[in-house]
């Protein structure tokens, strides 16, 4: 028997691993994948609950990130090649055209 | 004992995995790591009795994300991406907020340990009452008590179908 704080630990650990992931890279397609990434780790939690507490709602609310993640996902990479297409670039150093 | 074993090596492909992930500077490795991570992850669900969630892991994130991030990273020149300087100069700066992230996730954490030490609820089985499969009470639930939430959801995909047919069929200047 696995404890929830270990379930926990692993989510956060993951969660912050998207973080850095987010906040460093200058690449769109692997912050989009970080951003997955925080997405799994907030399921982690919501399925170990539903675990500990013996009840389905958790697992309900995670089917509902998931939609939300492919939502996400769907329009992001939309963007994303609309960018490509007007720039020719995946680096978001270089996409600044509302910044002054 | 067996879910311990199965949890740390899960646990531990799914952080190795992650960090690879947002170490790499080729992007198609990144989307293979990612795939493991996400594999790993639905072994966590296993592990923790979610049989249906494990399988539409699987099935809508390796199969429809993953495979939608392939098909991207198809279209766009990822040598030219491979060449550049991977990391922002504010890296340092990230680091730092991340390590107060933890910080403060490991606070809560610690402060509300004892909140988890719940006495364990008696399983419906050890009742003496016919437990339905997992799929069957998820689905109990989605379609009852969370109907309305069910259908806002379903709008939410449309409008993020057509949202993207729109934002990747858009013409540029230099095509018309």
């Amino acid at each position: 028997m696995v404890g929830t704080f270990h379930y926990l630990l692993l989510a956060a650990a993951l969660f912050t691993i998207g973080v850095i992931g987010v906040l460093t890279r200058r690449n769109i397609m692997i912050i989009l994948m970080s951003i997955e990434l925080m997405m799994n780790a907030v399921n982690i939690n919501l399925i170990a609950f539903s675990d500990r507490l013996q009840q389905v709602t958790g697992q309900v609310f995670a089917i509902f990130v998931i939609t939300v993640a492919a939502a996400e996902a769907a329009v992001g990479l939309g963007i994303v090649i609309a960018m490509f297409k007007n720039k020719e670039t995946m680096n978001i150093n270089e996409i600044d055209l509302m910044k002054w | 004992m067996l879910e311990l074993v199965l949890f740390y090596i899960f646990g531990a492909i799914a952080i190795v995995s992650a960090i690879l992930l947002i170490t790499r500077h080729n992007v198609v490795h990144s989307a293979a790591f990612l795939g493991s991570t996400l594999f790993a992850v639905a072994g966590i669900f296993l592990t923790l009795h979610a049989e249906f969630l494990a399988g539409v892991q699987v099935i809508v994130y390796v199969g429809g994300i993953l495979v939608l991030f392939v098909f991207v990273i198809m279209l766009i020149s990822v040598e030219r991406a491979e060449r550049e300087r991977q990391f922002n100069r504010q890296w340092t700066i990230a680091l730092i907020t991340s390590a107060i992230l933890v910080a403060e996730i490991g606070y809560g954490l610690y402060q509300g340990r004892d909140s988890l030490v719940l006495p364990a609820p008696v399983p419906a089985a050890a009742a003496g009452a016919v437990v339905a499969g997992n799929s069957e009470r998820v689905g109990t639930a989605l379609y009852t008590t969370y109907l309305l939430p069910f259908e806002i959801a379903s709008i939410l995909l449309l409008v993020a179908i057509v949202g993207a047919v729109v934002l990747a069929k858009r013409r540029t200047p230099a095509e018309e």
